[in-house]
């Protein structure tokens, strides 16, 4: 797929933008600070409802304005589409396709995929577990949509489950007794009041203790059915994308190597009678044996799994063992929420070890791997380098340049266009001063 | 902003639920453009409601008297209770028509962030109701959401032991509707639960 026009009112600095593409390579021109990045942005935003740069989203709106459109028209093999986006800060997103409002905002996800690349990316390599995670959640979500919803409420059933281990945890170190007069009990109060039935309720409440373990078993259960559902999305995700990591670190790096990626869940999985055939190939998948010895999951993990049930009973029994630990800390300590995608370079995990050239090498090689998984699940994405050959030496940028040259749609952005390497020059515009010019 | 009594009735109602600034100045000039016999009506109703309306001491759905008409009802099915979070679900559950049981409002869902435990709810009195066998069954009729899942799966090993069947209604696709205006996640639970076609 391609993009075939990109229209922005009110969206960073742009009053209104309106920028016209085609299959194959453009490139944005201009110094830094003038709105390249800006353009990148919103096109990750169509395709994810996210932004790259911040986690929120009012920046993503003009100062002084209310809210920001983007829309983007797309030409695929499914047709063309018109997706309108409207940025409402702290109220839901309007999303129009094809002129058709849609219910929910996340319904759009799937329409435009796009793999980004950005300076940011470093951080996958060298940043906490939880950039990884993301990566990992935001593929999921781009090649199967459900998730989307599965991952939003994991991480309801997170909060939620933390604010009862931090109360709860309160409550026993205070002695166990029961927290009768302790804050949200008004509302009950009121209502028992109010039903004549005030003296039954308080009387007759077994231990402090056992009424918060069976509400701790309840929220349990929801973590454990919707953590497995994750867990088994993420599973199968990293078993098809570890060659084609392999692949792209071996072409980005010329052929240094070899690269590897595992999942490194946080407690252990299931073991269904051994590694199943044919899967021997990945047994050096195992994280260069440096990092947690006869810790949870190692040899394979991520070749097995995928078993919703399977994984879903042994994330409760991981629960019950952690439960100690957890109300002792106030911190949900098993689940998604705290597995690693572990990158290694040779025998050493890349975090830590690897150069700053290696990290780069890595970076790119995962962003690869997702574009290479998006192309086989159909559609090519569209393909966005947003300032990233500034960031690399020669060799790795001209290789990069050859691995997407190919690719049905590039965007790249460069403060100069001596920064664009040769196989990349198409279309350029100049971007500066809030405007958008075609370039010689 | 408006004069000062004008005002005051805009802030009132803009408080409701579902009420925002615009909507309440509309309601407002509304209000004052009617009959003042309207808005009387409006006026005592809205007291009689606060003084007459009391919580039903069975089953805590909204009641005029000690206990609910369903409550009071000799025709309701004893041995049959539905489980909502509000009284508007007991509403809800009634527009079947059909359902001949009893109904209990737990006043809420367990939401730790809200700071909503089970203490918070109406469910040592469900215990009561259910403690001298008359009841057979339970439906937990609580929201298909994140809490009110959570809400039913603490009641439900909570009331195991009693040997009380304990059900959940179905989630799936809309009747009437087109399969392809469902999300992804009602379709997905439709297809988990599908039927044998038996034909």
């Amino acid at each position: 797929m391609h993009l075939t026009r990109l229209a922005l009112t009110d969206f960073r600095s742009y009053v209104s933008a309106d920028l016209t593409l085609e299959a194959g390579v453009t490139t944005l021109i201009g110094p830094n600070g003038e709105g390249k990045t800006n353009l990148a942005e919103a096109i990750g935003y169509v395709a994810t409802l996210g932004s790259h740069r911040v986690a929120t989203d009012a920046p993503l709106v003009r100062q002084g304005a209310e809210r920001a459109i983007v829309r983007a028209a797309i030409a695929s093999g499914r047709g063309n589409a018109l997706i309108e986006i409207e940025v409402n800060p702290g109220r839901a997103n309007r999303v129009r396709l094809n002129r058709t409002p849609l219910p929910r905002a996340r319904e759009i996800l799937g329409v435009l995929r796009t793999v980004l690349f950005a300076p940011e990316d470093l951080a996958l390599v060298k940043g906490d577990p939880g950039e990884r995670r993301r990566f990992l959640d935001d593929l999921l979500v781009a090649r199967a949509p459900r998730y989307a919803a599965v991952r939003s409420d994991y991480e309801r059933i997170v909060r939620q489950r933390t604010a009862l281990l931090k109360s709860a945890g309160a409550r026993l170190s205070r002695g166990g007794r029961v927290a009768a007069s302790a804050g949200p009990a008004e509302s009950a109060a009121s209502v028992d009041a109010r039903s004549g039935a005030a003296p039954s309720t308080r009387s007759g409440t077994g231990p402090a203790a056992s009424a918060m373990a069976a509400t701790l078993d309840a929220w349990d259960d929801q973590l454990a059915r919707v953590g497995a559902e994750l867990l088994a999305g993420r599973l199968s995700l990293v078993r098809v994308l570890r060659p084609h990591v392999e692949a792209a670190y071996a072409a980005v790096s010329g052929d240094r190597g070899p690269a590897g990626i595992a999942y490194r869940p946080s407690f252990a999985l299931p073991v269904p009678g051994g590694p199943p055939p044919g899967d021997t190939a990945h047994g050096d998948g195992v994280p260069g044996g440096s990092a947690a010895p006869g810790g949870p999951g190692t040899a394979g993990m991520d070749s097995m799994g995928g078993k919703g049930a399977d994984l879903e009973a042994a994330m409760r029994e991981a629960l019950q063992q952690a439960r100690p630990g957890e109300l002792e800390r106030g911190v949900c300590l098993v689940g998604p929420h705290r597995d690693e995608l572990e990158l290694r370079v040779g025998e050493l995990p890349a975090r830590g070890y690897a150069s700053h050239g290696e990290s780069w090498s890595l970076a790119l090689a995962l962003r690869l791997a997702a574009y290479e998984l998006l192309r086989t699940d159909g559609e090519d994405p569209v393909l966005i380098l947003d300032d990233v050959f500034a960031e690399l030496d020669a060799g790795r940028r001209d290789r990069l340049a050859v691995l997407v040259a190919g690719a049905e749609q590039v965007i790249v952005t460069a403060a100069v266009p001596a920064d664009v390497p040769a196989a990349l020059k198409g279309i350029s515009y100049d971007v500066g001063g809030g405007t958008i010019t075609r370039g010689s | 902003m408006y004069e000062g009594v004008i005002q005051n009735l805009i802030d009132e109602l803009g408080r409701l639920p579902g009420v925002g600034p615009k909507g309440a100045q509309r309601i407002a000039f509304h209000l004052l453009a009617a009959d003042p016999d309207d808005a009387r009506k409006l006026a005592a109703a809205l007291l009689e409601v606060t003084e007459r309306v009391k919580f039903c001491r069975t089953c805590g759905n909204v009641a005029e008297a000690d206990q609910c008409r369903i409550c009071l009802d000799p025709r309701r099915d004893p041995s049959i209770i539905c489980v909502v979070e509000e009284p508007k679900d007991v509403a809800a559950v009634e527009k079947i028509r059909e359902y001949r049981g009893r109904y209990h409002v737990l006043g809420g869902a367990i939401s730790p962030i809200d700071g909503i435990g089970p203490e918070e709810l109406r469910i040592k009195e469900l215990m009561t109701r259910l403690a001298d066998g008359t009841v057979t069954e339970l439906i937990l009729a609580t929201d298909p959401n994140l809490e009110g899942e959570a809400t039913a799966t603490y009641l439900a090993r909570l009331i195991k032991p009693t040997g009380v069947r304990v059900t959940r209604p179905a989630s799936g696709l809309p009747v009437g509707g087109d399969l392809e205006y469902a999300d992804e996640v009602t379709l997905g639970r439709a297809f988990e639960g599908r039927r044998l076609l038996d034909v």
